[in-house]
């Protein structure tokens, strides 16, 4: 099968416009250069091919790959679609051209060039939705929660489930920055928009007050005769710090009453 | 006091409790409601000392009757108390909660008035939150030793997980320490626990809708290094409670001198984290390793190695067994060479099922070969150029910092140690085993 070094596909970024970019290299038999979303920055090596996203053709794909591969095939390939692996469009379909090849098999194959990137990339993507089950933090505007963070891979498809579970009676948004997109729960219905900024409202009374609260916990907690700055850094690096309620600070507010004596 | 500075004196006195897990229960949210858990556990923050945060973890009061020696809360000690109303906690988990800081609530309390005044308190705080709030989150909840059953079974069926500490390792350091808690105070609600949990079992097979009672099982703490209980005694210990007590945890504690006492190590003495770090390791290796207590101490080695740890330390001493062959050695067996933990083994097992592997593969799995190295072959053949000699393997396990402290003055955390562990690890390095 001839490979195409001089053309790249130019999709509209979803799951199921990818889906149409694999249909289309099998239809012409061939595999591009590279398979790019129209908003990412394109070369100048090669000439592009926009690929339309046809729901048909993107259900007949996705149909296929349990039944010709496997589940778990389908699986590692919604995982490692989601993650921020250089050129994982064109990464994934070697795979599913490996995996329509030989079957149920190709995911046993850990060590196969096709197949160990997607791996560590899905196990990447999971361990960071791992870290953001726990570091999302709400502040609470009015009664509705609403969070923001900037992971560096798509992960609002994966914390949905659990957020929504979790918090079904309450109205929430997780905004995250980096991919531009909000995941939004109102009243037992939810769904992820695209989204360019978010303006937030000014802080009320009762939310610095109970931030104050969760940051005096944090500072309480932890044991004088064993602190450990690595330890910490290692479980939960820097990166994630500036969206941590437990290391922001709030202007002060002024008190109406004066403080208790004793 | 506002419910700031409670929760000040309430976090400060609670903190040196060990036990932050969230994990042992998968219940899904309701449909309007606030709350889930998942088995595994979340950590939603770490602290300064580099442990996770899981849950809200306070003492619902400091103002303890007791007086146990080793306790900052102990009557005796001039502290500051405070406690919290059922309402203030409440609502502090609630909020705290809802902004996704924690996983839930883990609540202590000292000893007000008597057990069961304390118990009933703790009981009001769990029945506002669960069926005033509906919140399905994590509660973990401290047995009050010497409370009356009833009242600890009705905390047991709003909590998630309930643990009795054992404090300390032996019957003698308890009498020594916690003259006001006998061992039969700390055993009892433990067997009470179990039992418990073993009937509600039971029931659940008969009747869909029991509520559950503890579901995600009991666990205990051990205070390390304040009496001088060997690192073998208390393996042993751990593992019988892990049998006949069906605990799903024993946390260790590494002691900070917080009170001055006649009968306990100085103010100044470090807390002794390597050796609790070591007793960790073990702990694992009993639960999920498939070692035997016995297998990693005996009675004539009563200390682990300061320098190597327990897995590595039995590999040394068990060196015939090695090398083994990547792509023949069943699981168990991968799981006992140094490097490979059980999402290593587990790859292995699932990538040879596709080919044989090379060193090369395995570096591919991300399979790190740094300790494993000097244990397996693949296709019967080893690292190229590694030496497999005692002197090499052994300087190839230590790590920089164990290098350090064999090569400088031991620092004063390793007195805790026999001298014959050193002595031993140093013969080891001429090749003396």
């Amino acid at each position: 099968m001839p490979d195409r070094p001089d053309i790249a596909y130019l999709y509209d970024g979803s799951f199921p416009g990818f889906f149409c970019c694999v249909f289309e290299s099998f239809l012409r038999k061939e595999i591009p250069a590279a398979i790019l979303a129209y908003e990412e920055p394109q070369g100048i090596l090669y000439g592009t091919r926009d690929i339309e996203t046809d729901m048909e053709k993107a259900k007949r794909v996705m149909r296929s790959i349990p039944r010709k591969i496997s589940g778990e095939a389908m699986g590692l390939v919604r995982l490692s679609f989601l993650s921020c692996m250089e050129e994982r469009e064109l990464r994934i379909l070697r795979f599913l051209r490996l995996g329509y090849q030989i079957g149920p098999r190709v995911t046993g194959m850990l060590t196969h060039d096709a197949v160990a990137p997607l791996e560590r990339a899905a196990r990447y993507v999971l361990n960071e939705r791992e870290k953001y089950l726990g570091f999302v933090r709400f502040s609470d505007y009015d009664g509705a929660l609403v969070s923001v963070i900037e992971p560096q891979n798509n992960l609002l498809p994966l914390l949905k489930n659990h957020f929504c579970d979790r918090l079904s009676g309450e109205t929430f948004l997780i905004y995250d920055k980096t991919h531009r997109q909000a995941l939004l729960h109102q009243k037992g219905q939810s769904g992820i928009l695209p989204l360019d900024s978010l303006d937030l409202p000014d802080t009320g009374r009762e939310e610095l007050a109970f931030r104050a609260l969760w940051r005096r916990f944090y500072d309480t907690i932890a044991v004088e005769g064993r602190i450990n700055p690595k330890g910490r850094m290692t479980h939960m690096p820097k990166r994630y710090w500036n969206r941590l309620t437990e290391f922001q600070t709030d202007a002060p507010v002024q008190r109406t009453l004066p403080e208790e004596p004793g | 006091m506002d419910v700031m500075e409670k929760l000040t004196v309430l976090t400060d006195a609670a903190k040196y409790d060990v036990a932050c897990t969230s994990s042992g229960t998968d219940r899904k949210g309701e449909k309007g409601g606030l709350g889930s858990a998942v088995s595994g556990g979340i950590c939603h923050s770490f602290a300064a000392d580099g442990r996770c945060i899981s849950l809200l973890k306070v003492l619902m009061s400091n103002a303890c009757a007791y007086d146990c020696g080793y306790c900052v809360n102990r009557r005796s000690n001039d502290t500051p108390r405070a406690t919290f109303s059922p309402r203030e906690l409440a609502e502090l988990t609630i909020q705290f909660y809802r902004r996704n800081y924690i996983e839930g609530l883990f609540l202590s309390s000292a000893v007000i008035k008597n057990p069961d005044y304390t118990c009933e308190r703790m009981l009001e705080v769990l029945s506002l939150v669960r069926n005033e709030y509906g919140f399905r989150g994590y509660i973990h909840v401290k047995a009050i030793p010497g409370a009356d059953d009833r009242l600890l079974q009705a905390l047991g069926l709003l909590a998630d997980r309930m643990s009795v500490n054992l404090e300390l390792p032996s019957q003698e350091s308890l009498k020594l320490l916690a003259p006001d808690k006998p061992k039969e105070n700390i055993l009892g609600p433990m067997g009470k626990i179990r039992t418990g949990i073993q009937e509600n079992r039971k029931d659940l097979v008969r009747y869909k809708h029991t509520p559950r009672f503890v579901p995600a099982g009991q666990s205990t703490q051990m205070i390390i290094g304040a009496t001088p209980e060997t690192d073998y005694q208390i393996l042993t210990l751990s593992a019988a409670l892990y049998k006949k007590y069906d605990l799903k945890r024993v946390f260790y504690s590494a002691y900070i001198p917080v009170v001055a006492g006649r009968n306990l190590p100085a103010l100044h003495t470090k807390p002794p984290l390597l050796r609790e770090h070591r007793l960790y390791q073990a702990d694992w290796l009993l639960r999920f390793y498939g070692f035997e207590a016995t297998e990693l101490l005996d009675e004539e080695h009563q200390s682990f190695n300061p320098l190597i740890d327990p897995k590595c330390n039995w590999a040394i001493h068990h060196y015939g067994l090695f090398p083994v062959e990547v792509n023949r050695a069943p699981y168990e067996m991968l799981l006992r060479v140094p490097g490979i933990g059980v999402k290593s083994a587990q790859k292995i097992i699932k990538a040879r099922r596709a080919g044989s592997l090379d060193f090369e593969d395995l570096g591919k799995m991300r399979v790190v070969l740094k300790r494993a190295q000097y244990f397996i072959t693949c296709r019967g053949r080893a690292v190229a150029g590694i030496r497999m000699d005692q002197e090499a393997v052994l300087r190839g396990l230590l790590s920089d910092k164990s290098m350090q402290m064999l090569t400088e003055q031991p620092p004063e955390q390793l007195s805790l140690f026999e001298d014959s562990t050193r002595e031993e690890l140093q013969k080891c390095l001429t090749g003396q085993i």
